[in-house]
């Protein structure tokens, strides 16, 4: 599919970082979704396997990326979402969204919101359901950002 | 192409033989012409879909009869007898009339005690065998107490870092009557050592040990992702293993060469078999390559295949598995031992396949699946809990899974008889373009160089890659119907099923339990036996008694890993993307 087809002139593209955090090779998902981004039109770099959080988040900075979207299916999703967004945060990087998906049960998918991490999808989602999701966070942070230059300038 | 072993029937006289081939041709002919008749007579009625295909996207004729089957191999050579070559009705003379398949459930959480607990649960409730999931560090070789085990330890599995917790697993278990089978690949080796060890401590020699150890690094590099060594030295450990097997541990199935995880990562039915024979071929072209005879290892080669929601084409992949293996055994590697041709298989329903919506619908397609493996013959079965989907299975839905076995072996009637689907004209078909597509893929692999080759080029991980995408754009196009997922979705609905909770305390508990064992143990005794297993790694030795001696000075994985790896080098995969 070509993918710049699908975005207008001028048009900023979401760079995203698919990433594979713990032991876990279940790469499956990982890779379903970053073609899927792609196809959409996003700038995609893939972590690879086994990355600690430590080094996703040296790529994400290194990369410039507009959204981390992690992938976990090891059940180890409450020590590596928030040990992930807590670098981020640290790195002074609070505008990347941390997003992603596996094997996450609701009750853990509410108590990572609540730390702020974004959405999580679970089995059977489709990939156009993150896509769209990711497409209107980008527009909504690209829109605060506008109308905070505009008010500052 | 092959020698039948058989008395053929005596030769009626020739014209008698002239009026029977007559006979045959004038029915064909008729049936030709009757068959042309429906087909026209099927294209004015419509039909429900543009186009029928398997999961795995292969066409679907809507009738299959004997015209399909005018040019296939005669039923003694491309069929023939169960437990005889080619094995297509089977590996064994009666199969399940002898016997049934061990009905298997693999299982591991948490600690080692706990586990221990599920196993005796599991045994009570009339499990025939076990089998055991490690957690990933442990798949990594990695301790508990090591950094990048944090948030992981006893997650997907139970932890095992040394002989310690080895023994604690098996208490009370005899090793010597239940076999066990132990997923385990990268640190294979070091595992099976613990788990001789733990053994030899109950007064078990080798010897009386069944089993088997899956160790099958190969598709771990196209597929499952969990390894440690380098290709070339990893293969030389399986070698090594093989050897050591061969002549100490004669029952004990060093390998189990693992088509699951290849179809898990999204390959097609056919991939999956293909890729996982051409595997098991390069570790017998590796243990021929040694100097071992084949007839020494292949016997004790063992499979392991995925079953997955296209029921026939899972009855005629594992069909077809077995008579590839027998044939190439047998012309291309030599081997004269009919042992070495029998291809026994482990075969798990498709996890893939489990939907978190509405998971109650997991029980029936685990039973459809269940059925498949057993009509297509497997030794031993592991059925999938409804609840895979979204956590480690409660002991509520792990027996409901074992209960589909027991039903399927008590109720069904389905194992009264032998390969009951042979001579289906479709079932027949489906196993002979199962073979013919293998068959292209392993002139492909031998194009590119042979297997390692093609996983250090990406070329199956690339393949697998594509077929799951493929799949996946079926699925959101609706092309391709899931029930409650793209079909019959009831709307909104909430998951309504307890799941499986590990404490997090857990891990500390791990860690202190470590610590222990690092203060009690004799260190002197840990150092000399890691340092004789480098050099054994360095001069080319088989391992195998080095990390024994390793496992019994209470030597933990990582330490053992850690003294290979100076020499081995660790592997680190090319992203393909």
């Amino acid at each position: 599919m070509d993918s710049e087809s699908q975005m207008s002139a001028g048009e900023q593209r979401v760079r995203v970082l698919v990433a594979k955090p713990g032991l876990d090779g279940h790469d499956r998902g990982a890779k379903v979704i970053a073609s899927a981004f792609r196809d959409a039109g996003f700038e995609v770099i893939y972590t690879g396997l086994h990355q600690t959080p430590e080094m996703i988040v040296a790529a994400a900075i290194q990369e410039d990326v507009d959204v981390v979207a992690m992938s976990v299916l090891s059940g180890a999703h409450m020590t590596l979402f928030p040990r992930v967004k807590a670098l981020l945060d640290e790195a002074g990087a609070t505008d990347i969204l941390l997003t992603g998906g596996g094997i996450i049960p609701e009750d853990d998918v509410q108590a990572l919101l609540a730390k702020g991490v974004g959405r999580l999808f679970g089995p059977g989602s489709p990939t156009t359901d993150a896509v769209a999701y990711i497409r209107s966070w980008f527009e909504e942070r690209e829109t605060a950002r506008e109308a905070g230059q505009g008010a500052g300038g | 192409m092959s020698t039948v072993e058989h008395d053929l029937p005596p030769t009626p006289d020739t014209a008698d033989l002239a009026a029977e081939i007559e006979r045959r041709e004038a029915e064909l002919e008729a049936l030709r012409s009757r068959l042309a008749a429906w087909e026209e007579a099927s294209a004015a009625t419509p039909s429900r879909d543009d186009s029928f295909t398997s999961i795995s996207g292969r066409e679907i004729r809507p009738l299959y009869t004997p015209v399909d089957r005018q040019d296939a191999d005669g039923y003694l050579e491309g069929i023939g007898l169960p437990g005889e070559y080619p094995f297509t009705r089977g590996p064994y003379a009666t199969m399940y009339r002898t016997r049934l398949w061990t009905m298997r459930q693999f299982a591991g959480f948490g600690s080692a005690e706990e586990t221990n607990a599920r196993y005796h649960y599991l045994l009570r409730n009339g499990q025939t065998g076990l089998s055991v999931a490690f957690d990933f560090p442990t798949l990594m070789g990695y301790d508990s107490d090591h950094p990048r085990s944090l948030g992981e330890v006893g997650v997907c599995g139970v932890a095992i870092s040394s002989l310690a917790d080895m023994e604690t697993l098996f208490d009370g278990i005899p090793l010597d009557e239940v076999s066990v089978s132990m997923t385990i690949n990268g640190p294979a080796i070091i595992l099976f050592c613990f788990y001789v060890a733990a053994a030899e401590k109950k007064g078990i020699s080798p010897d009386r040990l069944r089993g088997t150890v899956q160790n099958d690094i190969l598709k771990e590099y196209q597929a499952q992702h969990a390894w440690v060594f380098p290709p070339e030295p990893a293969l030389r450990a399986i070698v090594d293993m093989f050897e050591w097997c061969s002549e100490h541990a004669p029952k004990y199935n060093p390998i189990s060469i693992s088509g699951y995880h290849i179809r898990e990562a999204g390959s097609t039915a056919g991939q999956e078999l293909a890729f996982t024979l051409k595997n098991g071929f390069e570790y017998v072209e590796r243990g021929i390559a040694r100097g071992l005879d084949v007839d020494d290892f292949a016997p004790r080669l063992s499979f392991f295949f995925d079953i997955h929601n296209d029921f026939f084409e899972e009855i005629a992949k594992l069909r077809a598995a077995r008579r590839i293996w027998a044939r190439t055994l047998r012309e291309k590697y030599g081997s004269t031992n009919p042992e070495s041709w029998r291809l026994r298989t482990h075969c798990q329903t498709a996890g893939v396949t489990l939907t978190a919506q509405q998971p109650e619908n997991n029980i029936a397609r685990v039973a459809y699946q269940a059925m498949a493996a057993v009509l297509g013959g497997t030794q031993s079965l592991h059925t999938n809990s409804m609840d895979e989907t979204l956590a480690l299975p409660t002991e509520k839905s792990v027996r409901i899974a074992l209960r589909t076995q027991q039903i399927l072996a008590s109720e069904t009637g389905v194992a009264n008889t032998i390969d009951p689907l042979a001579g289906s004209f479709y079932v027949e078909q489906l196993t002979d373009d199962l073979e013919a597509e293998a068959e292209e893929l392993f002139a492909e692999i031998d194009g590119m160089g042979g297997v390692v080759p093609g996983i250090e080029g990406g070329w199956f991980q690339k393949e697998i890659a594509n077929s799951a995408m493929r799949q996946q754009v079926e699925i959101e196009s609706g092309e391709r119907l899931i029930v409650g997922v793209n079909a019959f979705t009831d709307g909104g609905e909430k998951v309504e099923i307890d799941t499986l909770k590990i404490d997090p305390a857990m891990e500390a508990r791990q860690r202190e339990r470590m610590a222990r064992l690092r203060e009690e143990r004799d260190d002197e005794a840990v150092q000399r036996a890691l340092s004789a297993l480098t050099h054994a790694a360095r001069e080319g030795e088989n391992l195998v008694p080095r990390i024994l001696d390793c496992a019994r000075a209470y030597c933990t994985l990582y330490e053992i890993r850690f003294a290979m790896e100076e020499v081995f080098g660790a592997y680190r995969e090319p992203v393909f993307f």
